[in-house]
């Protein structure tokens, strides 16, 4: 393949704000259907892979459920093995917790599933430390925060081993290593790709590292600015060289949210629209009680922002808790943001919420990607959509084919595996 | 008399120890997903209320290749292929944690759309607690304890989200009534767990459970597994009372006692506390006719899957169908409704609102 081609993946995410569920056309966000349909969607569009997220705690706010997002979703790999026996070419991916999960156990469900959907599996590879959601888990919050990557190297490794170890006459191997102390018998045959890729979405210095190791994917948050997202790839590449690995060992794929309309206007009125729907005023006052560490329900949205000072909370495990560091520093630049453009507080939190991805027209965002990918700053996206089931109709039905007529994304699949719609090198 | 249900175990190649030997495929086809595909098809066109599949994380005994996919995925990838039968894995709750047990059941709920049960399994062997890398669980006393919680867990959780909890209340922008969500505080002897589910309450409300007889507390199963020709029952009891029983037929090339004597070459059979019949299809029409006067149901483990389902379909039955000894599930039942058990109420349900 002489130019370097994009890769998509779509992220079903099913727990935070930016899934719009108060409009008409919002679907279930757990019946089977919603599922079939939009893997169905994303293998019509040649994508490389489906991707389930995993949160083994349901979120909290103010120490109370919090309510205003959508929440409840199905197990992973339960849910993908279903799905392997629908579809035929795209990959399926399931994040995994490191933590609270043991190498026997998890690494033969992915390669079960790898095998029931003949080698399109992956993982991504996730870490926890915190007690809070080890409550729900028999051995409690028991991993300190600075061992979370150490368990999850040593839990790789083994599970590599497990995958590479198989034999018809049952042969066990033992590993004795600073969290495990295990001796398992493979059960689980290698699939045609040997082996489920690996993805991992650390993006502090040590989660980098260890993706540069031990990654086959990078699902990063660096996709929206070419300068942001060329300077995340040139460092993982730099990381890559230091572990021994060649360049072009490790696939990244940011993470992005697409917006598409025929004109810029009318993308960005779009834009607009989904904002509105993924902030309602009740998220706008949660979200800005986070940065204040103050409970806001009850006040005016459209109103301006509180004029209390921020206060800085215990961490926990509940959501926010860590996210907002310095919070002064944050309320400081959110008056200025409000006072210098007249923003109500709902405002403020939509102008200053995180870059999401891309706005703008099929023909426009195909150039955008293009050159994105030919420079080298990704590999491909991994889309979320902000909408159940249907998010991903005009993006493969008006998008993908721009790319296509621009040389840089398939029109077909070329090979069965996920390692190979991903042009890894073999396992 | 209400219906007497048909249970099939599919691990495998069969329920004899050399069963592979006379799989028609080899055996590394016997992990491929047509394989495990083709087996629960002729398992729900044949008419069986359910389907279980064994399993552990140590290697199964018997001769020939070791390996066994995951019964959960093996059981969801069933699950699109099939729209009456009731998918049913093995969990063990020795090691496994319960929290992932319940979310795993639930989304098997989810994706075979109320047909999913929960064979719950324990596991004896130390070599499991090396595997896992956790304390040794030993002796029946602390297996059952295990059994107890894991299943009191899941069940907690289960319902630890009430049908209605997602509401989607645009006027107050809350997704989620809070109130309808519940922690389940459990608190056992070796280990708690705070709750609610990561999976809304599964489509079935209480995934159906089976269970051993006497591994469970009275009324922790929905349906207890016999060994043994069973008592007839004397006074009224919750739950179902399903036999367990190893079947090997008569096929129209050869008889059962030369099947038998065949396979056994390889490894044999030895009996244990099932019961087992071997002989010709009639007989065991015969003996499932005496068995529905005693039993809510049976479960048989066929020797080997590819001879002896095509001749339960064909020739066993059909003749109890005939005979409304049993009937096929109706489509668009949930494995509860089939089984005559209904939809359980919300334990964490308040009876005034």
């Amino acid at each position: 393949m002489s130019e370097r081609q994009l890769h998509l993946g779509v992220f079903f995410q099913g727990v935070n704000h930016w899934t719009i569920w108060n409009a008409p056309q919002s679907g279930s966000q757990i019946d089977f259907s919603s599922f079939r349909r939009m893997i169905a969607t994303a293998e019509r569009g040649l994508f490389d892979a489906f991707f389930l997220g995993e949160g083994l705690r349901l979120r909290e706010s103010g120490g109370r459920i919090h309510d205003l997002d959508v929440a409840g979703r199905p197990d992973a790999i339960t849910q993908l093995a279903a799905l392997a026996g629908l579809t035929s070419r795209i990959g399926l991916v399931a994040t995994q917790n490191t933590t609270y999960n043991e190498p026997a156990d998890l690494a033969r469900r992915l390669a079960g599933l790898d095998l029931l959907s003949q080698g399109r599996a992956g993982w991504n590879v996730v870490t926890t430390d915190n007690a809070w959601t080890g409550e729900n888990f028999r051995r409690g919050g028991y991993l300190d925060h600075a061992d979370r990557y150490v368990r999850a190297e040593e839990f790789l490794t083994i599970a590599r081993r497990i995958w590479a170890g198989w034999e018809p006459d049952p042969k066990a191997l033992t590993a004795l290593t600073t969290q495990f102390d295990v001796e398992i018998t493979p059960l689980v045959p290698p699939s045609s790709q040997g082996r489920p890729v690996i993805f991992q979405a650390g993006d502090s210095a040590e989660g980098r590292d260890f993706a540069a190791r031990n990654a086959d994917v990078i699902f990063s948050a660096h996709g929206s600015d070419f300068t942001d997202a060329l300077t995340f790839a040139e460092d993982i590449r730099s990381r890559l060289r230091t572990a021994g690995r060649a360049p072009d060992a490790l696939r990244i794929l940011p993470g992005t949210e697409i917006i598409l309309g025929d004109t810029e206007a009318e993308a960005q009125e779009k834009a607009r629209w989904v904002r509105l729907h993924q902030v309602t005023p009740a998220t706008a006052l949660a979200i800005a009680g986070q940065v204040w560490g103050l409970d806001l329900t009850g006040r005016d949205a459209d109103g301006p922002l509180p004029t209390e000072d921020p206060v800085v909370p215990e961490e926990t495990g509940e959501m926010g808790s860590r996210r907002w560091q310095d919070r002064h520093a944050i309320v400081r630049r959110w008056r200025e943001t409000a006072e210098a453009r007249g923003l109500s507080l709902r405002e403020t939190v939509i102008a200053l919420g995180p870059q999401r991805g891309h706005v703008g027209t099929p023909s426009g965002l195909a150039d955008r990607f293009a050159h994105f990918v030919r420079e080298g700053a990704v590999d491909g996206f991994n889309v979320s959509p902000y909408l159940t089931p249907d998010g991903l109709d005009d993006i493969v039905d008006r998008l993908v084919p721009a790319l296509q007529d621009r040389g840089v994304y398939r029109t077909g699949y070329a090979g069965t595996t996920l390692r190979e719609h991903l042009d890894l090198p073999p396992a | 008399m209400s219906t007497f249900h048909l249970a099939v175990e599919l691990d495998g190649a069969g329920a004899h120890p050399a069963a592979w030997r006379r799989a028609s495929r080899a055996p590394a086809a016997l992990l491929a997903p047509e394989r495990v595909r083709a087996v629960v098809q002729v398992a729900e066109n044949a008419g069986f209320t359910l389907a279980t599949f064994d399993d552990s994380l140590l290697p199964p005994g018997g001769v020939g290749p070791v390996a066994r996919i995951g019964a959960v995925e093996r059981s969801a990838f069933a699950a699109v292929h099939t729209s009456v039968l009731g998918l049913v894995p093995v969990l063990s709750t020795t090691y496994h944690e319960p929290f992932h047990v319940s979310s795993q059941l639930a989304s098997l709920d989810f994706a075979a759309t109320g047909r999913a049960g929960w064979l719950v399994g324990t596991t004896a062997d130390p070599a499991a607690a090396r595997a896992w890398g956790r304390p040794l669980v030993e002796g029946a006393e602390a297996l059952r304890r295990e059994a107890r919680d894991a299943v009191w867990v899941a069940r907690d959780l289960w319902d630890s989200w009430e049908d209605d909890a997602a509401i989607r209340d645009v006027d107050t922008g809350r997704y989620l009534d809070r109130d309808k969500i519940h922690y389940i505080d459990f608190v056992g002897e070796t280990y708690s767990v705070k709750g609610p589910a990561i999976v809304p309450r599964p489509p079935q409300g209480q995934v159906v459970v089976l269970a051993p007889a006497g591994l469970l507390p009275a009324r922790l199963a929905d349906v207890e597994l016999v060994e043994g020709r069973p008592e007839p029952v004397t006074a009224p009891r919750p739950g179902l009372r399903f036999v367990e029983l190893e079947v090997l037929l008569d096929t129209p090339a050869r008889s059962a006692a030369e099947r038998l004597a065949e396979l056994d070459a390889h490894l044999r059979w030895e009996p244990g506390a099932r019961l087992r019949y071997a002989g010709p299809p009639a007989g065991l029409v015969t003996l499932l006719t005496e068995l529905a006067g005693v039993a809510d149901g049976v479960r048989i483990h066929p020797a080997v899957l590819d001879e002896d389902l095509p001749e339960l379909s064909a020739r066993v039955l059909p003749g109890l169908f005939r005979g409304r000894i049993a009937t096929r599930p109706v489509p668009g039942s949930s494995l509860r409704s089939t089984l005559g058990l209904g939809r359980p109420a919300n334990r964490f349900l308040k009876t005034v609102r």
